[in-house]
């Protein structure tokens, strides 16, 4: 994976270990830092919810963006989108998906929400 | 290597190949987490209608137990964290570092999974069950999918902490790790979702 992207500078792949100069994958300051943030994405809606009166769509607002953005972090610090050869396909797949999932989850809504004909 | 001409090039070839079919798996692997991101989200949708049709039995309000929900997740997302510290041993060349750490990931997800088992069992015990109303049905099939799915990796974490034990730091054990921890934090990432729109919104 990650160690082919410098193929010139050593030759072989897998050996390349031990070294700990594997800044591809990942160090223990970015997963540290990647946690720490997402503990404090969790206790934000958290609070939000059982806490502060922010009032009904502020709350809705807050506590989903939480979610998005703690999404973004396992997917950044955690599961690497952005490293080793296959990152830009990686993405690609990704974007398929959240379409996908956009259309279904807000299609079903909005289709149940006005569906007033049915009744 | 790079000295003996001949033998070195054909030896990089090789190993590239091997290369490019494990990076290939990991890619496949990813198209497969893309198809259960697919599959959560009809789950979704479909609990996100169907959250009110409660057929006059409980609602997730008078239901949902949020300590405990407050405990799963931060089980889950420590596990998370711990299995990133073992790809990290895995990455240093430390074969015990990498072990002890799946195995902290592995007691963090049973204690998950058991969390998650007494939480059904209460509810179902108060009258709660599938069968109570359109909203349980979607509730259970999406909550369970989601512990089904961590189960699985669980039984699969362990499988691999034997592999690893008996064939140590190989690349393919080494992809089989990268292929899991991928798993794990995607798990994790779901059920940031679950906590959100399941139970945050569910107490509103």
């Amino acid at each position: 994976m990650a160690t082919h992207n410098k193929p010139a500078a050593n030759g072989h792949g897998h050996e390349a270990h031990g070294a700990g100069t594997h800044g591809n994958h990942g160090s223990l300051k970015s997963y540290v830092i990647g946690f720490v943030l997402s503990i404090v994405l969790t206790i934000i809606p958290l609070v939000a919810v059982l806490g502060a009166d922010l009032g009904r769509t502020t709350t809705m607002v807050v506590i989903l963006a939480a979610a998005v953005l703690q999404f973004a972090i396992q997917l950044l610090f955690f599961m690497h989108l952005r490293e080793g050869e296959n990152a830009r396909w990686n993405l690609m797949s990704l974007l398929l998906g959240v379409v996908i999932l956009v259309t279904v989850v807000g299609g079903s809504i909005w289709i149940m929400t006005y569906n007033t004909v049915a009744h | 290597m790079a000295a003996t001409h001949t033998h070195g090039a054909h030896h990089e070839h090789a190993d590239h190949g091997h290369h490019d079919q494990e990076g290939l798996k990991m890619f496949g692997f990813w198209l497969f987490l893309i198809t259960d991101v697919i599959m959560f989200a009809t789950l979704f949708a479909t609990y996100v209608v169907l959250r009110n049709n409660t057929a006059g039995g409980p609602t997730g309000e008078e239901l949902f137990n949020i300590p405990i929900v407050i405990a799963s997740t931060f089980i889950l997302l420590t596990s998370s964290f711990t299995s990133g510290l073992a790809v990290l041993s895995m990455q240093q060349g430390r074969l015990k570092g990498l072990i002890g750490w799946l195995a902290v990931t592995a007691v963090l997800g049973a204690a998950f999974i058991g969390l998650e088992l007494y939480e059904f069992v209460h509810m179902v015990h108060e009258g709660a069950t599938l069968q109570t109303s359109a909203f349980l049905s979607a509730f259970f099939t999406l909550v369970g999918a989601h512990g089904l799915h961590v189960t699985i990796g669980l039984v699969w974490m362990i499988g691999l902490m034997l592999q690893l034990r008996r064939r140590g730091i190989t690349p393919v054990t080494e992809r089989k790790v990268n292929v899991l921890s991928l798993y794990w934090h995607f798990l994790d990432a779901v059920w940031i979702f679950l906590f959100t729109v399941v139970y945050l919104m569910g107490v509103m």
